[in-house]
């Protein structure tokens, strides 16, 4: 074609020489985002630090092993609720029906195995049927939402009204031992690595200049840091020891839901109906069946939420899913950087925002003002065995 | 004209928003390695007549027959199965992506893993930008939010060029454009021609139209007022027909009266 074309395309295609020019870029790239106030989670994680000084100096039992693990524990269900909130604002929709939702979830395992009724089905079938309620459940509100058009807010008000009215569940709680906890921390480290090794491998096939490969490197340290870190100091505390499972499920969870937002197809189509659905839809995209999986999501996430929230608390009384945990969920997602408008922010804003909510709530908590009921009653928590599931108290 | 059976024909196409008449009784075809104009006024219908043809919205009355055989364009997707590709007006970008993610809207590749195969998709946006002399871009992975009215457009254009179809539909694709970029395009629709694909071009700039073009449709408020041929026809001729033209056929008669321009 003509010369013209060939004048230099900076930054277009990236070609082999110029891949030095790409390692110095990322800190002029860092350096843009400081500048143009893009500065993603930065200000949320000072934030945290901020929140966890100022505690550790107002309270000594606050910054130790054994609250380190209560708080990893108070994340975790309102963390479980808010991955899902993550896909429904992406969508720029919203999901008012949560936390009912999480409630039932909670009684649908307990009435699954109730001991003297006709299904009495083991653990993990209760909870896999469980959260398969919750996910049609949250079907059914998308459909009404991408088929009928009625408004998602609107729609999930009806499903908090219909889902509210819930009943009182006990699921015991389950701990790593210790050696377990340090197998998951180097298969964690083992597997991201591995992970990031193909990631390399794929482009140097390709032909296409990594970006950022300190970056990447970095990164696998950072994650070897925070899963062996994770674990000594959960290993450390002793009131319950070892790394709770619930912790390892937001990671399991985090993993999974970022692969799907980032990585596949339907990620990409959640984005982009959220940033411009008239887009998406002449792009070919079925937008309708889009707004349903999410909702589907959504409710599959309030089930598993619901489920280890009954687990952390030790009894649901009437008000679990109402109350707090629908607004701190959807906080949670806000906080950690996702847009009310849709098309912006990531999974891992989930974990940040619910991290730093339990944080304040349990250093409150820990620091003895008054808070909510549910966290207090966590603080003596006692390590169970895995198997005993569930417990229906009344029915 | 020629017996050729045109690659698209519309017949009779009518469509209403609501109480505004927006196409009334439009008749239109394109044949392959032509390249057709549609002009007209602000509000003349040219937009809503694509669209049409894209499957973004249904008519109300008439036919479509792709190939010689009548389709019912059901949507966007069955639209590119047949190969009809459209650069939207308003241009139907997703600011909150980046320029590849754009680029392979709706049809991302795709391992057995079900994962975004990106490296492929990467390198194939940057060749189609580069062929396209779009070299202001600094990195193909920013958000379309990010670019400039002109770069955004020409992104469009490339979206839509950059599969093997058989109909490009372009709707005042070079509105934003600069001059070089604006050469690009018109060259390749030329080149798009060329190889054998037809090509419709809306704009309203008939200096532009004029260089390309084989032949013009003119519509005035929602009707077919003619189709000419560029090489016997004239600027002032077609600015009148922009401006004045009356229906080339009476409502409700299908046949297609001579047309004026012969
Ligand atoms: N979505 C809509 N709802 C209602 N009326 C519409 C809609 N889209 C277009 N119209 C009307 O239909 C008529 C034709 O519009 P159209 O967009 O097809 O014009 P156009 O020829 O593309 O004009 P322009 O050169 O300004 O792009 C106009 O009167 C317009 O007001
Ligand atoms: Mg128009």
């Amino acid at each position: 074609m003509s010369s013209e074309a060939d004048v230099a395309a900076p930054g277009i295609g990236l070609p082999p020489e110029q891949e030095a020019e790409v390692q110095a870029g990322v800190w002029r790239r860092a350096l843009d985002n400081l500048r143009t106030g893009n500065l993603g989670i930065l200000p949320i994680v000072l934030g945290l630090v901020l929140i966890v000084l100022f505690f550790t100096i107002k309270t000594p039992v606050f910054f130790t092993a054994n609250n380190f693990n209560n708080i990893i524990i108070q994340m975790a269900g309102t963390c479980m609720l808010a991955f899902g909130v993550v896909f429904v604002l992406l969508l720029g929709e919203i999901d008012l029906s949560i936390g009912y939702l999480s409630g039932l979830g909670a009684v649908a395992v307990a009435e699954f195995q109730l001991p003297d009724s006709s299904h009495q089905y083991p653990g993990l079938v209760a909870i896999v049927l469980a959260v398969g309620l919750c996910a049609m459940l949250g079907g059914v509100q998308g459909t009404v939402v991408a088929k009928v058009g009625v408004p998602s807010f609107v729609v999930t008000l009806a499903g908090l009204l219909i889902f509210q009215g819930v009943i009182l569940q006990v699921l015991e709680y389950y701990y790593f031992s210790h050696s377990a906890g340090w197998i998951i921390a180097g298969g964690v480290t083992a597997l991201y690595a591995a992970m990031a090794l193909a990631h390399v491998i794929g482009h140097r096939r390709a032909g296409v200049a990594i970006r950022d490969p300190y970056i990447l490197l970095a990164k696998v340290v950072a994650v070897a840091v925070a899963s062996f870190g994770t674990v000594g100091i959960c290993n450390h505390a002793n009131v319950p020891t070892g790394l709770p499972l619930a912790g390892v499920l937001v990671v399991i969870f985090l993993v999974g839901l970022t692969f799907l937002a980032k990585r596949t197809p339907f990620g990409r189509h959640v984005y982009a109906v959220g940033g411009n659905a008239e887009a998406a839809r002449r792009a070919g995209i079925n937008v309708a069946r889009i707004r349903i999986l999410v909702f589907v999501i959504s409710g599959a996430m309030a089930g598993v939420g619901g489920i280890i929230l009954a687990a952390n608390v030790n009894s649901v009384d009437l008000n679990v899913g109402g109350g707090t945990l629908l607004l701190n969920a959807i906080s949670a997602a806000v906080i950690g950087g996702v847009s009310l408008f849709g098309g912006r922010g990531e999974v891992r804003g989930a974990v940040i925002g619910s991290v730093v909510i339990a944080t304040v709530a349990n250093g409150l908590n820990t620091a003895g003002y008054k808070c909510h009921p549910p966290l207090r009653r966590h603080a003596g928590h006692r390590r169970a065995p895995p198997a005993s599931a569930l417990r229906a108290l009344s029915r | 004209m020629v017996s050729e059976t045109p690659l698209l024909q519309l017949r009779g196409i009518s469509k209403s928003y609501g109480s505004v008449q927006a196409l009334s009784d439009v008749d239109f075809e394109i044949r392959d390695g032509e390249v057709m104009a549609l002009v007209g006024d602000n509000g003349a219908g040219k937009t809503t007549l694509i669209k049409c043809i894209a499957g973004i919205h249904g008519y109300d009355q008439g036919e479509i027959l792709f190939e010689g055989n009548p389709v019912s364009i059901s949507g966007p997707k069955e639209a590119g199965r047949l190969g009809i590709e459209v650069v939207y007006q308003d241009l139907a970008l997703c600011d909150n992506l980046d320029v590849v993610q754009n680029m392979y809207l709706g049809r991302e590749e795709r391992d057995w893993l079900w994962r975004l195969k990106e490296p492929p998709m990467e390198q194939h946006t940057a060749e189609t930008l580069k062929s396209l002399a779009v070299t202001t871009i600094r990195s193909i992975r920013q958000p379309v939010a990010s670019l400039s009215g002109g770069q955004r457009q020409s992104v469009a254009v490339a979206k839509a060029v950059q599969w093997n179809s058989k109909l490009v539909i372009l709707d005042e694709p070079t509105a934003a454009l600069g001059v070089a970029q604006t050469r690009q395009v018109l060259d390749l629709v030329k080149r798009l021609a060329d190889q054998g694909l037809a090509v419709v071009l809306i704009s309203h700039n008939l200096h532009d139209i004029f260089e390309v073009a084989t032949r013009i449709t003119v519509l005035r408020l929602g009707r077919d007022v003619g189709v000419y041929e560029r090489a016997t026809t004239t600027q002032q001729e077609v600015v009148h027909a922009i401006t004045a033209g009356m229906p080339t056929k009476v409502a409700g008669i299908a046949e297609t009266v001579p047309e004026l321009a012969t």
